[in-house]
């Protein structure tokens, strides 16, 4: 019985996904594409979840979800980008649409027909040391050891991204007031106000 | 029949009971979280705060609901009519979503997962969504403008929030993700002493990420009306408003089960340390917490925007950054 309702959840949640997967592409919104976008996701990490990978579920939608899309759909709302543009651009980038497709879809079927991706045989199962432990700890050892030169690279290229896009954004505009709060502390009584007799009918001048 | 019944339905039952022992207590805790609010400001500014309904005023929350229920529902013109229905919705649903994961005791949560801390940060992340769609299908200025505010607010807190969950789950050590083992871990010694500047910076990112006094600009009276909810109207509008304290109290929740030993009595003597007494010690706390907040919101003036942008990315940031390698070296040299 448990079985069955798995299953049945396992198709709910790929429906969802396989569905809004499609909306992105043809809601004539655009915010409403990104929101599906997000549903996309959220249901992506579902099936993470029931296939047992739960810390990776988790990161999907802390960093995806909750960071990444956050942006995404700031851009889209700021942008106003008008409806009913549903076939424009068909003509210039179709082709290419076509291609990236193809691509994708041959590099999806090398690695479903490949043997380490099939059901019978789960990754754990070819590293005896990994099979007791639970999924964070494994993708840890994993991480830290043998591909540890290739996770501190990409850490290294998102950290380039980042202070590229800073750079590109950051210039120096001149008449901006900052505030500078050590200035603001060290100021002194004196510097700030100054005491003036006043004789009535003159004005301070 | 029987078989289906015995695997299926009553399992079934079973979790919708369990759900209602959390979240009855939880909407109930919400409805006077309100009455709270406005007692405890009352108490700040000497007045006596709502008195009439009931003695002491403890009926009030439920004429707020009633009246709220039967006001009408205005749809603004031009607004997106779904999203702008979903957003009040979602932000209620991951209001009550997260407590999914809370310890009560030390061998009750409704779901005891392993990654219970990633969860509840991952539902907290999400929070901001409600807010984003409603501002953007209100078709409306303020609106738009106390939702980018809170979004941009949100995102940045966000981070120096998840240094501070990685400082305790390297404290806590194997098994850390899991929120009863966060608790079983601070038998003892509670986060906050070891912990005190995460406690503390923890405690005002909670208020950040709730959009709460201090930091409560997205809804900043006197620039932007309302913020996010401004054209909300009965039910919707009251969803928000649960939201918003829904998420209080789970963020109070959330900062009793990280530093101040979750369900643990703070003296284990005679009966206090028993196991029932644990709800009432977890209620307790979270209770002191979420008073805090209140007193917060009585006492301390609106911060301005690029301050409250300063403070979360150059003060809390590093802060928690060199607390993570502080305590991942002290672990690490003393071999802990």
């Amino acid at each position: 019985m448990a079985e069955i309702i798995t299953g049945l959840t396992f198709y709910l949640f790929a429906a969802v996904t396989i569905a809004s997967a499609v909306m992105v592409v043809g809601s004539r919104n655009a915010v409403h594409s990104v929101l599906f976008l997000i549903l996309a996701f959220f249901t992506c990490s579902a099936l993470f979840v029931l296939r047992g990978a739960e810390f990776v579920a988790m990161i999907l939608v802390i960093v995806y979800v909750g960071a990444v899309a956050v942006l995404f759909l700031f851009v889209v709302m700021m942008l106003h980008v008008g409806e009913n543009r549903l076939f424009q651009g068909v003509k210039r980038f179709g082709l290419v649409g076509v291609l990236v497709g193809l691509a994708v879809a041959a590099e999806l079927i090398i690695v479903i027909t490949t043997r380490a991706f099939r059901q019978d045989a789960p990754a754990a199962a070819t590293d005896p040391a990994m099979a007791d432990l639970n999924v964070t700890e494994a993708l840890g050892r994993i991480l830290y050891t043998d591909y540890f030169l290739l996770f501190q690279m990409s850490g290294l290229v998102l950290l380039v991204a980042m202070i590229g896009a800073i750079t590109l954004t950051l210039r120096q505009r001149d008449g901006v007031k900052k505030q500078s709060i050590p200035q603001q502390i060290e100021r002194k009584r004196d510097e700030a106000v100054a005491l003036r007799k006043v004789e009535s009918g003159k004005g301070i001048g | 029949m029987i078989d289906l019944f015995l695997t299926v339905v009553w399992p079934g039952l079973k979790i919708l009971l369990t759900i209602l022992v959390v979240i009855v207590p939880v909407i109930l805790g919400v409805a006077y979280m309100t009455l709270a609010e406005r007692k405890v400001i009352a108490a700040a500014q000497f007045r006596h705060g709502p008195n009439v309904v009931g003695p002491f005023g403890v009926l009030q929350p439920w004429a707020d609901a009633l009246k709220l229920m039967f006001k009408e529902v205005i749809l603004p013109a031009g607004a997106n009519k779904i999203v702008f229905f979903l957003a009040p919705m979602l932000t209620f649903a991951l209001a009550m979503l997260a407590w999914a994961v809370m310890p009560i005791t030390e061998n009750f949560a409704i779901a005891d997962i392993n990654l219970g801390l990633l969860y509840l940060f991952a539902i907290s992340s999400l929070g901001v969504y409600g807010i984003i769609m409603s501002g953007w299908a209100s078709n409306s200025k303020y609106p738009f403008l106390g939702a980018l505010r809170s979004a941009a607010q949100m995102v940045s807190y966000e981070v120096s929030m998840g240094l501070i969950i990685i400082t305790v789950v390297i404290t806590v050590g194997a098994g850390g993700f899991n929120l009863g083992n966060i608790v079983e871990a601070q038998r003892g010694l509670w986060f906050a002493i070891p912990h005190f500047p995460m406690f503390v910076v923890f405690f005002i990112s909670a208020l950040a990420e709730t959009n709460r006094a201090p930091f409560d600009l997205p809804e900043g009276e006197s620039e932007l009306v309302a913020g996010y909810f401004l054209e909300y109207s009965s039910m919707q509008f009251a969803l928000f408003f649960l939201g918003e304290y829904a998420n209080i109290l789970l963020m109070s929740a959330m900062t009793v089960t990280l530093f101040l030993g979750g369900y643990l009595s703070p003296v284990d003597i005679w009966f206090l340390g028993d196991v029932w007494m644990q709800p009432i010690w977890f209620v307790l706390k979270t209770s002191f917490i979420a008073f805090v907040f209140l007193w917060v919101r009585a006492t301390v003036p609106r911060y301005r925007y690029d301050q409250l942008m300063r403070l979360g990315w150059k003060v809390f940031l590093p802060l928690s950054l060199f607390w993570v390698v502080l305590t991942s070296g002290v672990i690490v040299g003393f071999g802990l």
